[in-house]
């Protein structure tokens, strides 16, 4: 095996030398009884060439990779500037580990400490973490730490955050003692309204996604004022990372905890993952915060350095009185989002947003001049809308796909069974004006 | 500052990327914006924009990135530069072949919720990857959803949890979990709600069969979780037996797969007992560890847990495969979409490369070169459990405290020898614990330096104790003061920091 | 190692003035050696009834967390909050300036139980 430095005959050697005569007395501290005593019924070793060959012949029947495509709903289709995938497999970025030894990390944890603050820049939060699993696990892991906060149990999410996130955020509270309530969106509008919110003082918070799951964004200021008149801890979730660069970060609305999906910066779609979540907050709630985080030290000569620090939250340390059980960032995908971000830089990032808004904003008009077609919901969007048809939308999305080759958004029957007639668009920097102009013709001939 | 001559390149202090912004500088482009603009009052109202001009946001060219990262990365020790021998962290080589393939464009490009039959290739790889852990495993039933090892010890806990209150109309509260456990199992725990007791270790280092025993008698137990070998790095000879007490008290056993690396191809969880455990691909399967993620930890289980599983499942229907959201009793998404599929490609391709020969002579090849540090240095430093190890060794610091030199200073003067640490200090069961664990990645020729080096610095804790303690001499910063950062965190950068750090 | 005379002990390393009706209650000498530089107080809240052996706070180190356990059942009646600005105070002065809670007593015969200076140190001698 190539992956292997000693040679057969060096183990042997080596063998030899601690005084074992065959690899299997290896094992000998495992009873007879539960060895496996036969080989795993596996494939034969492929060589490199071999490998490529077959993984290739998987991913050509990933049809839809290729496709012109509007699909959002939670991973967006970004351009990724060439750097951030060229540096990110540098040797000592992607085969290094948690930076336990700081002597010997510093390069992973400065990144990390301007990924924190990046973060803290985009929401208008004062902390942020060094990144959680993604965005879904990353709200569930909100919902538990207001709850901490507040020692409350009644959890209120809005139903137009990402029905997956919700679904995860039940997983996760499953076996504590938590009462979940959705609440309904305002059929016109698409967004909630805070005058029909029933807090109480039993409401550990309110959650609510903005730009929300049909694109709409919400009346964060509203929201916040209802929310902290009973005490309780306002969440407010991104998706689409990139509309921090256009929208009023949460923290301006006085959001206790913002948390987001990270994959839109310059992370590959990858089938669903590995993306990463985006954690801030309050710097008074720093100490209930769940993940890694690295601030600021000096050696005795006055060096600057970075160390992970208030790691007495976490579980290697308090065990079952943890903040949360997570272990690891994900490193490298924060990373990548990093260099997303800096690549980017000041004017990138609002250019890049605002062609978000601009192009979503084309389609919409002219899917709305279309006969048939019109708009779900009446709240301004970033990137994404709800088109209402007149038929079935599952139906004629798959005639396109078929025929036309484009993939024209998700119906939202997947999770919203009673609006079988709604599909949702989302149109990104990288749809030319011509791929635009093409779906929307197609939809008019449908 | 004076200048050397020799460096690697002209800082050795890169700056924070705030402190080297200046104004105007691009490091991007885009296509010009090719549809006509709108007043952008008109889709978006005022109140609703950022005001704010991402003020403090860095402005830097693609130039300015690329040394900036090149540069932090020259501060990092990695897999690459040698050997990272991190007891119970699975450090092995991460080959190039799986990057390539993880890149293919038909991966990268897939969007989690295009139709199933535009994803067949997606699927059937998850398929595929599912049915090789199985067989690996000895647990029939597959999920790929969690997204590290933490995550699928959760997924774990939560499908005992389901179980249990379907069978018994009712919870049960007790996760046993042995001392020398990794913090995340009772930490997960404590997340599915159950009340965790320690079962305490014996003298060996192994479960403590009486105190399992006693627990058990005081009734309400849920399971327990068991990592095999276990953090000392012993094989927990009694397992069969650990499984029979528990499952005859009416639990269930969740097993630690975080040192699978140990058994892969000689011995089988499904076939000890084991109800249900997590693999971390990024330990035995591996994935690069990227600096702290992403992971991946799948969950195996028996086929009565089966019906727990969160979905989708990934199933075939004859040549087909698709996602079955059809599972009344699942415990619901435990992620959004499938898991970390990036992963799950370099993980398939590490499994496919090796095949069963190759796996098996891995596992073998890993726990040679532990037991061949442990037969040199066991006279060197205290080895605090005498059994056999496993894929890792267990040493302490007790020779050496003596002189006033502990764990902590061994780790910091390895650096200097051009080693990465071993984990220090855990487990917690051991005063001064260090849990060295070379993986199979490691030829002779760099065990024997590691060898070397370590009984150099049991000789320096003997003669010069003091060289050890203010280890190390050799990077660019030395260390840290921890207290005060914890005391008065300094998280993010502002601009008072820049001049404060001159000031420094 | 500092063991003032005029202090009661507890075997999770307590200390506890008795001052009237009050009990001032810190950790002892041996405790903030063990843990290592303090970097954080966790205290109670003023109100807060606890009884005897309960954790009523707890205090961090870098890597370590040890709980505080009141030695005698009683109210808070104040704590100290110069602690949470200067937690290395533990560290300098764990018998005067570090003093973490002030109770108020319940029971005034939980207090015989506590070991006297001369019984801690002999346990520490055995424990050590």
């Amino acid at each position: 095996m190539r992956y292997i430095p000693n040679s057969p005959e060096e183990r042997a050697e080596m063998l030899k030398t601690i005084g074992l005569s065959s690899a299997e007395e290896l094992f000998s501290s495992i009873p007879q009884d539960i060895k496996l005593g036969r080989k795993l019924n596996i494939t034969e070793p492929l060589a490199e060439s071999e490998v490529i060959k077959l993984m290739e012949s998987l991913a050509e029947k990933n049809s839809g990779s290729k496709k012109t495509s509007f699909l959002g709903a939670g991973t967006y289709p970004h351009y990724s500037p060439t750097v951030v995938d060229y540096l990110i497999q540098r040797s000592e970025f992607f085969t290094s580990y948690t930076p336990y030894q700081p002597e010997v990390s510093q390069g992973t944890l400065q990144y990390i400490f301007e990924f924190q603050t990046l973060v803290c820049q985009l929401t208008g939060m004062e902390v942020a973490n060094a990144s959680m699993y993604d965005g879904s696990t990353a709200m569930a892991e909100a919902i538990l730490m207001a709850q901490r906060l507040t020692r409350r149990n009644k959890v209120v999410i809005a139903k137009n955050v990402h029905p997956e996130y919700i679904e995860v955020a039940r997983t996760y509270t499953k076996y504590s003692e938590t009462d979940i309530e959705t609440i309904e969106f305002d059929k016109k509008t698409g967004t909630i309204k805070p005058e029909e919110l029933k807090l109480s003082e039993n409401t550990a918070c309110l959650v609510v996604q903005s730009p929300n799951f049909f694109g709409c964004i919400e009346d964060l200021k509203k929201l916040a004022d209802i929310t902290h008149a009973v005490g309780a801890i306002f969440i407010v979730v991104v998706t689409e990372a990139i509309s921090f660069g256009l929208l009023k970060p949460p923290g301006k609305f006085d959001a206790d905890i913002v948390v987001a999906e990270g994959q839109s910066f310059g992370i590959p779609m990858s089938f669903g993952g590995p993306h990463v979540g985006l954690f801030a907050t309050k710097e008074k709630f720093v100490r209930q915060m769940p993940g890694r985080l690295a601030g600021i030290a000096y050696d005795k000569n006055g060096n600057r350095g970075f160390v992970l620090t208030l790691a007495t939250r976490e579980q290697h340390i308090r065990r079952e009185k943890a903040t949360s059980n997570i272990c690891t960032n994900q490193g490298l995908i924060a990373l990548a989002a990093t260099i997303y971000m800096e690549t980017m830089g000041r004017r990138g990032l609002q250019e890049v947003a605002l062609q978000n808004a601009q192009k979503a904003a084309y389609a919409k008009q002219r899917i709305n001049s279309l006969k048939g077609f019109s708009i779900a919901f009446s709240a301004p969007t970033f990137n994404e809308f709800v088109v209402r048809s007149e038929q079935p939308a599952s139906e004629f999305l798959d005639n396109l796909r078929k025929e036309k080759g484009i993939i024209g958004g998700l119906p939202l029957s997947r999770y919203f069974p009673e609006n079988q007639t709604d599909f949702l668009v989302c149109v990104t920097e990288i749809h030319t004006k011509q791929q635009i102009d093409e779906f929307v013709d197609c939809l008019n001939k449908l | 500052m004076s200048i050397k001559k020799v460096r690697q390149h002209p800082t050795q202090n890169e700056s924070l990327i705030f402190e080297r912004s200046q104004k105007g500088r691009i490091g991007y482009s885009l296509p010009k914006l090719d549809v006509e603009s709108k007043n952008l009052d008109e889709i978006i109202p005022v109140d609703l924009r950022r005001d704010d001009d991402l003020e403090g946001f860095p402005e830097v060219s693609e130039v300015d990135v690329v040394r900036h990262f090149t540069r932090m990365s020259t501060w990092n020790y990695s897999i690459d530069l040698g050997m990272y021998p991190l007891g119970s962290c699975t450090m092995k080589y991460n080959s190039r072949l799986n990057e390539k393939v993880a890149r293919i464009a038909g991966f990268i490009n897939l969007h989690p919720l295009v139709p199933e039959e535009e994803a067949q290739g997606a699927l059937e790889l998850m398929y595929e990857l599912q049915q090789n852990l199985a067989e690996i495993t000895g647990l029939p039933a597959v999920t790929l959803q969690p997204a590290a090892g933490a995550h699928g010890e959760l997924t774990g806990v939560l499908l005992i949890r389901a179980f249990l209150e379907k069978r018994d109309g009712k919870a049960r509260r007790t996760m046993l979990v042995p001392d020398s456990a990794h913090g995340t199992n009772p930490a997960s725990a404590q997340m599915a709600g159950f009340t965790v007791k320690t079962v305490k270790s014996t003298s060996q280092g192994l479960t403590d069969i009486e105190h399992l025993k006693a627990l058990c008698k005081e009734g309400d137990i849920a399971g327990l979780m068991l990592t095999n070998p276990n953090t000392a790095g012993i094989f927990e000879k009694n397992i069969k037996e650990i499984c029979k007490i528990v499952h005859d008290a009416g639990g269930l056993v969740y097993m630690d797969g975080a040192n699978m690396n140990a058994l892969v191809g000689v011995a089988r969880p499904g076939d000890m007992g084991v109800d249900v455990i997590h693999l971390n691909l990024h330990k035995t399967f591996s994935t690069p560890h990227g600096g702290g993620g992403p992971g991946a930890g799948p969950c195996c289980c028996s086929a009565e847990l089966e019906p727990f599983l969160p979905v989708p499942r990934i199933v075939k229907e004859v040549d087909r495969f698709k996602l079955d959201f059809n599972y009344p009793d699942s415990i619901g998404r435990i992620k959004a979409f499938y898991g970390n599929f990036g992963v799950m490609i370099r993980a398939l391709a590490y499994i496919y490369t090796h095949g069963a020969d190759g796996l098996r002579e891995a596992t073998e090849a890993a726990v040679l070169n532990a037991r061949y540090i442990s037969y040199h240095l066991e006279d060197t430093f205290e080895k605090p459990f005498k059994s056999d190890c496993m894929h890792e060794v267990l040493f302490t610091h007790k020779k050496q405290a003596r002189k006033g030199v502990h764990t902590i200073d061994i780790a910091k003067r390895l650096i200097d020898y051009g080693f990465h640490p071993m984990t220090i200090y855990f487990p917690l069961i051991v005063e001064g614990a260090m849990l060295i664990e070379p993986t199979e990645s490691v030829g002779r020729q760099d065990l024997d330096a590691f060898i070397e080096a370590m009984k150099a610095i049991a000789k320096e804790a003997e003669e010069n104790p003091q060289l050890v303690i203010d280890a190390p001499h050799s990077t660019r910063i030395g260390r840290l003061d921890e207290a005060t950062a914890a005391r008065k965190p300094i998280l993010r950068w502002k601009p008072e920091i820049e001049a404060a750090s001159k000031t420094a | 190692m500092n063991i003032p005379e005029n202090l009661r002990y507890s075997k999770d390393h307590e200390w506890v003035l008795i001052d009237g009706e009050i009990a001032i209650i810190g950790i002892t000498d041996h405790a903030q050696n063990s843990l290592g530089d303090i970097v954080y107080v966790d205290l109670p809240k003023v109100g807060d009834h606890f009884n005897a052996h309960d954790a009523c706070g707890s205090v961090e180190s870098v890597k370590a967390v040890s709980e505080v356990f009141t030695p005698v059942s009683g109210e808070v009646i104040e704590v100290n909050e110069t602690l949470n600005d200067s937690p290395e105070v533990v560290n300098k002065d764990p018998y005067g300036a570090a003093w973490m809670v002030k109770l108020k007593i319940k029971d005034a015969a939980e207090i015989n139980s506590l070991m006297t200076a001369e019984e801690y140190r002999e346990y520490l001698n055995n424990n050590t």
